[in-house]
């Protein structure tokens, strides 16, 4: 055995041991990984394809996204919190054809076509942020998995809408349709409504996630709900408020998407959930949730309609591919974030 | 004495030679030298980050080594996993534990190591070999219970059966009694001289200094990632202990105890409190100024009550906040409702309850308190602010103030833990096992700042399962026992004896609530 010994010590301080508590580079560049993707994404479209580069297409692919977009900001809250919502695409569905159903009966009705089409219009919010309360309220107060709930309105809301609409499509009247047309495809400042929209909800995302209290609730809680609820957050209601939040998202979004086809079918805002969901996590949102970024959900969003757009304008992969090399991305995008935290 | 041979049929001797540890840049053990001879209890002391456990978890396969050479038996060992160390018979038990909570006992005691019949598992042999080794820890259950019907001592027994069903000849104890009931205590302490006996090694990590005096037979002593002293239990008293961990005198553990107003009305006053399954018409007040401690068993519904009154479990009584009852018979809704009314509380479990490990120090030290930030928008130089001055006051030692929590050694996770639930101003604050897993250091500074907040005229109630602590801080401490309050002792003239009684109910004569 080594001899007894008394080592002097110069620093009775306690060391700091693992001062890696600070982010890292490595964690720096997953922030900016989706950024870095997009720019490849851009520099290879212009390469191939010489109408990638141009104000129109940019335009076109930037209004294609707002739909997902603006529901992915809202998901955005909802993973960061630890839950999930399957239904988007449903009761996108499910509230087009309301609103359309609305217009419809209530410009004859009320005389006025353009109060009918802000009626709708409203009407579109006042369903979503409903729907995200019903949501909210049976993950929470009914304490059922936020998985099967949103797995059960999904066949729900998806199945009213063919009922409404008897298994064919449900028609916005000409008139009324030629009124609510610009908000899909007027432009302002020669920018399309739906991009400033989304620009809009982004923005205000960012705002309510990074510099609010409640946004910081959100986080904790997706970061342990324990925890929160112990620093006397009010869990229960911060989570309904994130489905609620989503809802109203996916009620604008649909709002701007109704004008676009001036109709809803069954097919309406198919797989939009998968899109939104995926948008989220390309952008750097961990699906068990406690942090996330709107900027990353943003640059998903976009990056995963670059990749549609580029596949329309050339002919390397077939357009019918689309979805494979989306659910490529996202995979490999799980991957190069495996192991953190 | 000599260098450890094998003597022992199975035993095993180790030997640290040299041996450092970085983790990336930063080296947390700087060569540690020594050796463990086979068939000896020895209490491993340090404070927190001196690399006790980080050494411990190099010998049990769990951190390979830097450098230096560790030595089982002579030969020079470089463990890739666990499995290779418990190969050779060394099982480290965990601080927290390992355990899946959905299988049963005798599964996770065998986890891993199942017994099997051809293809299929022996589920009869390993129930009935889980029974032996449970015999052996004096834990009397079914071995086909699920492990998530058993209360945490329970676990931790669990634990120590694992090892010796995995035929372990160096045991590895890491804080083993910060979850026990002093009987427990006592019936492990048995364990441990009864596996010696059989000429397993014994490596006793505690901050309990008594249990180590009672323990071991030998302490060595690391402080800052290096080897400091070993000795003789019975050659060195605590205070030489404590002094060779902290590096310096250690003056007394507890403030001065000051007198409190008997006059002053309660700050808070909990009359006929029951929490179903759990507390059953508890009555008691607390003064502003005034420490009030809180003991009994594991089980005994102390942590149970405190989380119905915060609304936290279904309960029902009448409280009192300053004079004024909170309206609906049911203590408070939420922690929230709680916290708006002056009341706050730190949870025992730090890790899952009281702190964001993951998040920063300032979201951790402003979320209780958030809507004091937000004007609407947060200002997080404001944070920052509250930040640096939460550190110097509560004396949190960190780097920098842009870590994440985790990156804290537990005492200061704990003092800032504490500052987080002091952050709403509350009038009442509840602090459940304020020191669990705490260094001596941490543990005298949190005593004092305890001592500072009474004095500042906050009402203090500590839960803790340290009876010491309880009459060296409290003024007066109630004592529960079975989800009722058996008695409120002046903490004068109290002595651990007469607490241990009422709590285990052979005091029930003297009994007064």
């Amino acid at each position: 055995m080594p001899p007894e010994q008394q080592t002097p010590m110069p620093q009775p301080e306690a060391a700091q041991h693992r001062s890696e508590g600070k982010p890292r580079w490595t964690e720096h560049l997953h922030g900016l990984g989706p950024v870095i993707g997009l720019v490849l994404l851009c520099i290879g479209g212009t390469l191939l394809n010489s109408d990638f580069a141009t104000v129109d297409n940019a335009m076109n692919v930037l209004t294609r996204t707002a739909f997902i977009g603006i529901i992915a900001v809202g998901m955005c809250f909802v993973i960061i919190s630890g839950g999930i919502d399957l239904s988007v695409g449903s009761m996108a569905a499910l509230i087009a054809g309301s609103v359309i159903m609305f217009i419809n009966w209530a410009g004859p009705a009320s005389g006025s076509p353009l109060m009918a089409v802000v009626m709708g219009a409203v009407l579109a919010v006042v369903l979503g942020a409903l729907f995200g309360l019903a949501h909210g309220l049976l993950i929470t107060k009914g304490r059922i998995e936020p998985f099967i709930v949103t797995l059960g309105t999904l066949g729900i809301f998806r199945a009213y809408l063919t009922y409404f609409a008897d298994g064919g499509a449900l028609t916005l009247d000409n008139d009324l349709s030629d009124l609510y047309a610009p908000v899909y495809y007027a432009s302002l400042a020669g920018i399309p409504v739906p991009v400033w929209v989304f620009v809009i909800v982004a923005i205000i995302g960012g705002v309510i996630l990074n510099r609010t209290a409640y946004g910081r609730y959100v986080q904790a809680i997706g970061s342990n709900e324990q925890v929160a609820r112990y620093a006397a957050v009010d869990v229960d209601r911060v989570k309904i408020l994130t489905y609620v939040l989503l809802g109203v998202c996916v009620g604008i979004a649909t709002l701007l998407y109704v004008p676009r086809l001036g109709s809803a079918s069954p097919t309406t805002g198919l797989l939009w959930e998968l899109e939104a969901i995926a948008a989220v996590i390309v952008g750097g949102t961990a699906l068990k949730g406690g942090a996330g970024s709107i900027t990353g959900t943003v640059v998903g969003a976009i990056l995963l309609s670059v990749i549609s757009n580029i596949l329309n304008l050339t002919s390397i992969i077939s357009v019918y591919l689309n979805a494979a090399v989306q659910g490529f991305v996202i995979i490999i995008v799980a991957f190069l974030q495996r192991g953190r935290r | 004495m000599t260098a450890a041979t094998a003597e022992t049929k199975g035993s095993v001797a180790v030997e640290f030679d040299g041996v450092v540890k970085a983790f990336g840049p930063v080296q947390v053990l700087h060569g540690v030298s020594f050796s463990l001879a086979p068939g000896r209890v020895y209490g491993l002391l340090g404070e927190n980050g001196a690399g006790k456990s980080t050494l411990m978890k190099i010998l049990s396969g769990y951190e390979p080594l830097t450098g230096g050479t560790l030595r089982i038996n002579g030969q020079p060992q470089q463990f890739t996993s666990s499995r290779e160390a418990e190969a050779l018979g060394i099982v480290l038990i965990h601080q927290e534990f390992n355990l899946a909570e959905d299988l049963s006992v005798a599964q996770n005691i065998f986890l891993g190591h199942e017994k099997k019949k051809g293809w299929l598992l022996d589920d009869a042999k390993m129930e009935r070999d889980a029974a032996a080794a449970l015999a052996a820890v004096g834990l009397n259950i079914d071995p086909r219970t699920k492990l998530r019907r058993l209360i945490v001592a329970e676990k931790q027994l669990v634990e120590i059966a694992k090892a010796i069903a995995r035929r372990a000849r160096l045991l590895v104890m890491d804080e083993p009694t910060a979850t026990l009931t002093p009987g427990e205590t006592e019936r492990l302490f048995k364990l441990i001289a009864q596996l010696r006996a059989d000429g397993v090694t014994i490596v006793y990590i505690s901050h309990k200094l008594d249990e180590v005096e009672q323990v071991t037979d030998e302490v060595i002593v690391m402080r800052d990632g290096r080897f400091v002293a070993r000795a003789p239990t019975p050659e060195v008293t605590r205070h030489q202990m404590a002094n060779l961990m902290v590096g310096r005198e250690l003056a007394d553990l507890y403030p001065p105890r000051d007198l409190v107003v008997a006059a002053d009305a309660p700050a808070m006053r909990v009359r006929s409190f029951s929490v179903p399954g759990w507390a059953q018409d508890v009555n008691f007040e607390v003064r502003p100024g005034e420490i009030l401690g809180f003991a009994g068993l594991v089980g005994a519904g102390r942590t149970e009550l405190f989380e119905g009154l915060l609304g936290l479990r279904p309960a029902g009584g009448d409280v009192e906040m300053l004079g004024r009852p909170v309206p609906h018979r049911k203590g408070w809704r939420n922690p929230r409702d709680a916290a708006r009314h002056g009341l706050t509380y730190l949870s025992e479990d730090r890790k899952g309850k009281g702190l964001h490990v993951n998040f920063g120090l300032r979201q951790n030290l402003t979320l209780m308190a958030l809507e004091r930030y937000a004007q609407p928008w947060l200002q997080p130089e404001a944070e920052r602010g509250a930040l640096a001055e939460a550190v110097k006051d509560y004396g949190i030692r960190t780097g920098s103030l842009d870590v994440r929590a985790s990156s804290l050694s537990g005492g200061n996770q704990q003092k800032l833990a504490l500052a987080k639930v002091l952050q709403p101003k509350p009038k009442v604050v509840v602090l459940d096992e304020p020191t669990r897993g705490v260094d001596i250091g941490a543990k005298r500074d949190i005593y004092f700042l305890i001592q500072r907040l009474a004095r500042e005229g906050l009402a203090v109630i500590v839960v803790s399962s340290e009876l010491m602590e309880l009459i060296g801080l409290c003024h007066r401490v109630a004592v529960m026992r079975a989800g009722r309050l058996v008695a409120t002792l002046d903490a004068d003239h109290l002595t651990e004896e007469e607490l241990i009684a009422h709590a285990t109910g052979t005091a029930d004569t003297h009994a007064a609530a």
